[in-house]
């Protein structure tokens, strides 16, 4: 923040220069200046969100319009053929996207009620008074610092059905000790999706803790006045409050969770066959190792686009009940 | 572990790409517009080629992916040409093959990439059509390099369209390894050279309590064992032209059979992942007492105090052969660019191929016959294996091959294996797929 502060701070200097002379000119100063001012306050961010982000989506939608090899000279524009090939059934492009797409909806749609739930739960005990809860709120936040590489090569090993620890102490307890967790479906989604929330349930649990200290004491006590149990309590008070952050949460995770990609490439690499390819990690294969950039921006577009109208749904959704 | 092949996975790289999207990454790489056939003009530039650099002091950035036990002895190698050419100074970049592959391209194309390096052959002819890197044929005359001091396959993998763009430095191929301390207790004394008496050794290392001898992986290096097996029943995986994938003939449907009867005759358990069964092979005890892998596992079986024993492919099919790939020397668009660069470059392939029975030291094949037969190699721990030198088989030099073959027979290879389709329709599928691709990539390149 600091950091933003002072350009703008100098913008507004500058902008009150303006002001004068804009009085000069006979216009409405007020209006004028109101005019720019927030945009030289934005421009900061602005600059690097054009720079960064706008600029380079649309540079991809041209890209999507070519056959685009960056490393060969000519690079033909070839229209819509990318993204007509998407929904050509007999092409090579429309098998393997629409197979990397289901596999990101079958890994989102398991994922993200999991996400959901477990932290919120996990925030309800955090959020308790007992001995050492500085320490287990700091054990479960500790999977979330590591990288994907660490998690999913160690987790790629201790699943292993062959040499792995999962299945050795399950034999040991006397269960079956022969899944193939890293090359078999469905075994495969579970791992993949339980490597997934023991990774990242810290991060929504930390939200969750913060909604739940903002809920006002008060509001606690006239329930418990009332005579609400724990469990109405829990249904009146504390959902009602944690709405927002629950929102929050939950586009979040459902982006994060439609984005997943190294769990994937380093845990099973996709096995058996491509069933556990998803589409960030088709759209690497196709643009960085197949250079084929034009066929992997028109996969990046139908994917945003989908994207797009689940969080519309999503939002949809949630403005519904509010009206209840 | 570090593999000489583009199958290994770059993590950090892939992350920080995947989430900013085809976009971005493409944005950095198509700076300049300058056209290919400018950057490959090059090809005539410097002068006649006498082996000694005599121009100004220069520069040279030279790129490879010796990551593994092959690293220490390249820069062994680099320090020792740099006292000798005071006058070319060399950077050396060491690079994943993974990541390798993906960057030269870009690097390149943008003007900040390798003067000179090191790549597998079955890459130079897609990076000669990318126009990455330039013909060094000149080099190869200098050299006295002749077909006859070659295994004639690596001598014409290395060539593509008349031109040739590598310098071989050496040969690695598969080979089979087994345990030391299980053939003993198995009675095993020699090793097996055949189907029959391969199947024996796996029967006798059962009964002395090995209860799974030999681990089919069903990723790397499972496609190489598919290739090797093919080769030996007879089969081609490619047309030589590069319009059509075969590898789903009788022969490749045989070998693939092969290798899944491994796991259904109990050889095998059933789902090995992803270097599973190499961390197998080094547990003590073994949990698979043979295994086949490539031979630049050598230093690492050794760092591990492994007591390993090491042999070529035994014969399945009806002849000997096994895939193998070779490391070749080349020089980039880049440097063709600057005479004097240009020429350095040739000094620096000139001197390092001149000392590459010190190479044998990183447990590779020394390319070149007279080196092979010298004494580092005779004594070294692949000498079985560079006995073996002409069974040996290359893919043919097809630009864009090693990513076709990445999306189709390896799918199918770890399909197959993992049990969940029949050797045959994973093959038929894949096969299929992979001459559509073959046939889109001939009208992208040109034939």
């Amino acid at each position: 923040m600091a950091v933003t502060t002072t350009p703008a701070t100098a913008a507004g200097r500058r902008e009150g220069d303006a002001i004068a002379a804009g009085g000069r000119g006979g216009g409405s100063p007020a209006l004028r200046s109101h005019g720019i001012t927030p945009w030289l306050f934005l421009a900061p961010y602005l600059v690097l969100f054009l720079a960064f982000v706008i600029a380079p989506a649309v540079y991809g939608i041209w890209i999507s319009l070519h056959d685009w090899d960056y490393t060969l000279p000519g690079k033909p524009f070839v229209g819509l053929d990318n993204y007509t090939a998407l929904f050509d059934p007999d092409s090579l492009a429309y098998e393997r996207f629409w197979r990397s797409m289901r596999a990101t909806a079958i890994f989102t749609i398991l994922s993200v009620p999991l996400l959901i739930v477990i932290p919120l739960l996990v925030a309800l005990a955090m959020n308790q008074k007992f001995r050492g809860r500085n320490a287990f709120r700091a054990i479960y936040f500790a999977p979330y610092v590591l990288g994907v590489a660490v998690v999913a090569v160690m987790w790629r090993f201790l699943l292993d059905n062959n040499i792995g620890m999962v299945n050795y102490y399950l034999g040991k307890l006397g269960l079956p000790d022969d899944i193939a967790w890293t090359t078999s479906v469905p075994a495969a989604w579970f791992a993949l999706v339980g490597v997934t929330v023991w990774w990242t349930l810290g991060f929504n649990a930390v939200i969750y803790l913060a909604g739940l200290q903002d809920i006002p004491k008060e509001l606690y006590e006239a329930a418990e006045v009332d005579g609400a149990s724990a469990w109405q309590r829990f249904r009146n008070v504390t959902l009602p409050g944690l709405r927002p952050v629950t929102i929050f949460v939950l586009m979040v995770t459902i982006i994060a969770s439609a984005n997943m990609f190294g769990q994937a490439y380093l845990m099973t690499r996709g096995a058996p066959g491509t069933e556990t390819r998803t589409a960030i990690y088709q759209i690497a294969e196709t643009g960085l190792r197949q250079f084929q950039m034009g066929s992997a921006a028109a996969m990046s577009y139908v994917l945003t686009l989908v994207l797009m109208i689940t969080s519309l749904v999503v939002f949809w959704l949630l403005r519904e009940r509010s009206a209840d | 572990m570090t593999r000489p092949d583009s199958t290994n996975f770059s993590r950090r790289r892939f992350l920080a790409v995947g989430g900013g999207v085809a976009a971005g990454a493409a944005l950095t790489a198509c700076g300049g517009g300058k056209s290919a056939d400018e950057a490959a003009g090059g090809t005539d530039s410097g002068s006649e080629f006498t082996g000694k650099y005599t121009g100004p002091a220069v520069t040279l950035s030279y790129w490879n992916g010796f990551t593994g036990g092959d690293g220490p002895f390249m820069d062994e190698l680099v320090k020792r040409f740099q006292t000798e050419n005071p006058k070319i100074t060399i950077k050396q970049n060491t690079i994943q093959w993974a990541d390798f592959y993906q960057k030269v391209p870009a690097a390149v194309t943008a003007g900040k990439g390798p003067d000179v390096g090191v790549m597998h052959q079955d890459q130079l002819a897609t990076n000669a059509v990318r126009k990455i890197i330039v013909p060094v044929d000149d080099v190869a005359s200098a050299l006295g390099l002749k077909e006859s001091d070659f295994s004639p396959q690596n001598w014409k993998a290395g060539i593509y369209q008349d031109k040739r763009y590598g310098i071989p430095l050496d040969v690695h191929s598969l080979a089979m390894y087994w345990r030391e301390d299980a053939a003993e207790s198995a009675g095993m004394t020699d090793p097996p050279t055949d189907a029959d008496s391969f199947d024996q050794a796996l029967q006798a290392l059962q009964k002395s309590g090995q209860d799974e001898p030999f681990w089919m992986p069903s990723r790397w290096p499972s496609h190489l064992i598919f290739l090797s097996l093919l080769w030996q029943n007879g089969g081609e995986p490619y047309a030589e032209d590069g319009s059509k994938a075969t590898f789903d003939s009788e022969e490749g449907i045989e070998a693939l059979t092969w290798q899944v009867e491994q796991i259904k005759k109990g050889y095998s358990p059933e789902n090995v992942a992803i270097d599973t069964q190499y961390v197998g092979f080094k547990n003590n005890p073994p949990k698979t007492a043979i295994t086949w892998d490539g031979i630049w596992q050598i230093n690492d079986l050794k760092g591990a105090d492994v007591p390993f024993g090491i042999a070529p492919l035994p014969k399945i099919g009806d002849q000997e052969a096994v895939w193998a790939n070779s490391h070749n020397f080349f020089i980039s668009s880049q440097a063709s660019k600057d005479d004097n660069k240009f020429d350095a470059a040739r000094v620096f392939i000139d001197w390092m191929s001149k000392q590459s029975a010190e190479w044998a030291g990183a447990g590779m094949v020394p390319a070149r016959k007279s080196i092979r037969e010298g004494s580092e190699v005779t004594s070294s721990t692949q000498a079985p294996i560079a006995e073996s030198i002409d069974t040996m088989r290359f893919l043919p030099p097809v630009p864009g091959l090693g990513d076709v073959q990445a999306q189709t027979l390896e799918i199918a290879v770890n399909e197959a294996t993992l049990l969940k389709t029949s050797p045959e329709d994973a093959l038929k599928d894949a096969a299929g797929k992979a001459t559509t691709a073959m046939e889109e990539n001939l009208k992208k390149y040109g034939s």
